[in-house]
């Protein structure tokens, strides 16, 4: 309704324009960077069950971004984008989720899948590209998602899933769930066209969503701070859109999983649309593709490699005797081993058949994919040894 | 039975979608309690309420954004863009999100649930942003299904199958018909059949193929054509994409001559894709070449649009070539 759109306005008399300073936000940390907790700050209510899980996904997914660049510079794999120095960002929120809710991730949120329960191989399986793999060998690496664990399928372009998250979110509002949507992105991809759309729309209809910026300080080689944005960050953007926001320290597990607990429930008992921006570091490449001593120093990965979140938190986890360091690293030892013969089986497994190739571009294919098959199929017969991932099952193959 | 304009068919179809299922949405700018720019929404927020048929705030891509989302969840989003001239910010979210949706993610998810309604072409004197004609930026998108009806019967029919198709529809409405065009449609629930042309005369000579609001240019032509005794056959092809190429190749083996008109410009246009298609499945019947009766290749003109637009005339004069090739 426009009625007066000036009715609410206070009257001043004198030009006075308005910058940054009129609004500054702080950043909320409960761990230090030693593990002790920061005075004045209360350690989340958290079980030491809950706890060591998230510290075992943590550990899970650094083994395993780890060996997956390494399997790449082996040409094991085609592309790999690790998530090393982000596991607190996207586990720690994550944990403070139900597992009915959805969670739509950019591509560097492998931790959060993690927690969810998706298995070493199914992860391997993606990784290969084979047909295991739920996404039938579609798509890229780091592609995830399982409609099982509320996982939304991972896209390469970026922003596009925030919009979709508040379309999301209000159907969960409509039919009445329960539950909410969290949305990760970079802050480079807080410069897209979706990301304003999306966050304005959730605002305007109420919906139940968590936008979840991971300020990771570059996009590609592009530094956040005077190159993507020359305001405070990411996090003025939402009190302008109108909706509750929140900055964090996100390589402090305890200020994400606070945060996103509370904004869980401002999401889905209030219909609160919320956005939190989690301060952190990438600590690898933008992915495999990428080489970051071209664009930063030494110095400043080794200043942020002081504050590594995982490090962090098996300081407080040690504190509290719910861990020792043998403990840790024997645990680290077993998935390593674990995620080393994942990846060697993974590898042997054959490509999808080739009759996939026009499967779920439509719910059935249609007519002109068939004949287009035939034709192709016609063609690898003909030449099967340019073709020979499919061309030796094709035909009474294992399909 | 009861007469209608194809506005009105519209109007009708979302009723009768939203009244069979709670989980149809509609939505898009200026398409709330207003009933949006050609009233093509009007008296739903009333019916239904806000919370089922709104307005957007003026972001083309975050609707259709939206409405992926909204779809993947496993709603019937029917999303309104206000003119198809301003579908491009969503383009994105069309080609490379709702269309790829299904395989990218191996059919764990999908946004069959998304229809997007949207009024194209010219003769309204709308200049070069109300009156082109995009579908073939869509057509080469695969994933997508497209369907321009051309009366009020068709467009009721199948803008509740496309509502109802497990895939995202792009339905695009001939808006200059949008009130001229009116018919009798039944009052009830019917579907018709996505990627099926339909013969509209039969006729022995030469035929002729449409889409939308070209079905009546080519119809007219076949009129005048018949007074100079050649007997056409108009095909309207209803849905691009899937097309119905059997249809179509079927009634140029029996005439041996092809026309096809089509609003937008000429070069990458979807007739030039038909004209491919049907050379290679026809070409020892064609007794002439296939013509493509196009808007030119210039952005849509305002003064000179009477001269741009491919009308009767413009058809008749490409049976009269085709018939003396």
């Amino acid at each position: 309704m426009a009625k007066d759109n000036q009715h609410q306005l206070d009257i001043v008399t004198q030009p006075k324009f308005i910058d940054g300073s009129a609004l500054t936000i702080p950043m909320l940390q409960i761990l230090k960077e030693d593990g002790s907790v920061q005075a004045g700050a209360d350690v989340p209510d958290m079980s030491q069950e809950l706890a060591l899980k998230i510290f075992d996904t943590m550990q899970f997914i650094r083994i395993l971004d780890e060996r997956m660049i390494a399997a790449q510079r082996q040409g094991r794999i085609s592309f790999y984008l690790s998530s090393l120095g982000e596991e607190a960002a996207s586990i720690g929120s994550a944990a403070a989720l139900s597992d009915s809710d959805m969670i739509m991730g950019q591509y560097r949120e492998q931790g959060a899948l993690a927690f969810r329960g998706f298995t070493v191989e199914q992860f391997m399986n993606q990784l290969f590209s084979n047909e295991r793999d739920l996404g039938k060998g579609r798509q890229m690496p780091v592609h995830y998602g399982t409609a099982a664990l509320n996982f939304m399928t991972i896209a390469s372009p970026l922003a596009t899933q925030i919009p979709q998250a508040t379309g999301y979110a209000y159907g969960q509002k409509m039919d009445k769930s329960g539950n909410c949507t969290i949305c990760y992105f970079g802050e480079g991809a807080a410069s897209e066209g979706d990301f304003h759309a999306a966050l304005n729309m959730a605002a305007v209809y109420k919906v139940p969503v968590i936008f979840f910026c991971r300020n990771n300080g570059y996009a590609i080689s592009t530094p956040s701070q005077g190159e993507q944005y020359a305001g405070d960050g990411i996090a003025p953007r939402g009190v302008a859109y109108g909706m509750k926001t929140i900055r964090v320290d996100g390589n402090d597990l305890f200020a994400v999983y606070q945060a996103t607990k509370l904004a869980r429930e401002l999401a889905v008992e209030h219909n609160e649309p919320v956005l939190i921006e989690g301060m952190s570091y990438r600590m690898a490449g933008h992915s495999t593709s990428d080489d970051p001593t071209g664009y930063r120093t030494r110095e400043e990965e080794n200043a942020w490699r002081a504050k590594d979140p995982v490090v962090r938190f098996q300081k407080w986890l040690e504190q509290q005797g719910w861990i020792t360091t043998e403990q840790a690293q024997s645990n680290y030892d077993e998935k390593k081993a674990a995620v080393l013969a994942a990846l060697k089986a993974a590898e042997t497994v054959p490509v999808p058949h080739i009759d996939e190739i026009i499967e779920d571009v439509y719910d059935t294919p249609p007519k002109h994919l068939q004949e287009q098959l035939e034709a192709l199929k016609a063609h690898i017969r003909k030449y099967p040894e340019a073709y020979p991932k499919t061309a030796s099952r094709m035909d009474g193959g294992d399909k | 039975m009861a007469k209608m304009n194809l506005l009105q068919a519209i109007n009708n179809a979302l009723d009768i979608a939203m009244a069979s299922s709670d989980k149809v949405y509609s939505f898009g700018e200026d398409t709330g309690a207003f009933g949006g720019v050609f009233r093509a929404t009007s008296g739903l927020t009333e019916k239904y309420g806000r919370h089922r048929n709104f307005n957007t705030p003026l972001v083309e891509q975050g609707i259709i954004g939206f409405a992926n989302g909204l779809a993947s969840q496993g709603s019937y989003a029917v999303a309104e863009i206000q003119f198809s001239d301003y579908i491009f910010p969503a383009f994105d979210q069309i080609v490379n999100e709702a269309a790829k949706f299904r395989y990218r993610s191996g059919n764990e998810f999908n946004v069959g649930g998304l229809t997007i309604r949207t009024p194209y072409g010219g003769g309204i004197a709308g200049g070069h942003y109300h009156s082109q004609s995009p579908e073939a930026y869509f057509a080469h998108t695969p994933g997508l299904k497209i369907v321009m009806p051309r009366n009020p019967y068709m467009a009721k029919g199948l803008l509740l199958s496309a509502i109802f198709d497990p895939n995202p529809v792009l339905f695009m409405e001939p808006k200059r018909v949008y009130r001229a065009s009116v018919g009798e449609v039944p009052e009830e629930d019917y579907r018709l059949e996505l990627g099926k042309a339909d013969v509209v005369k039969e006729g022995k000579d030469i035929t002729l193929l449409a889409w939308g609001a070209q079905v009546e240019m080519a119809e007219k032509a076949a009129e005048m054509a018949a007074q100079d005794g050649i007997d056409c056959e108009v095909i309207d092809l209803v849905s691009l994409l899937p097309w119905d190429v059997d249809t179509v190749a079927a009634s140029v083996r029996k005439t041996g001559r092809l026309v096809i008109t089509q609003e937008a410009p000429l070069t990458g246009g979807f007739a030039s894709e038909v004209a491919a298609t049907i050379q290679d499945q026809c070409f020892l019947y064609l007794e002439s070449p296939i013509a493509r009766v196009c808007g030119l290749d210039t952005p849509y003109p305002l003064s000179h649009e009477k001269e741009y637009f491919v009308d009767h005339l413009k058809v008749y004069e490409a049976i009269k070539a085709s018939m003396t090739y």
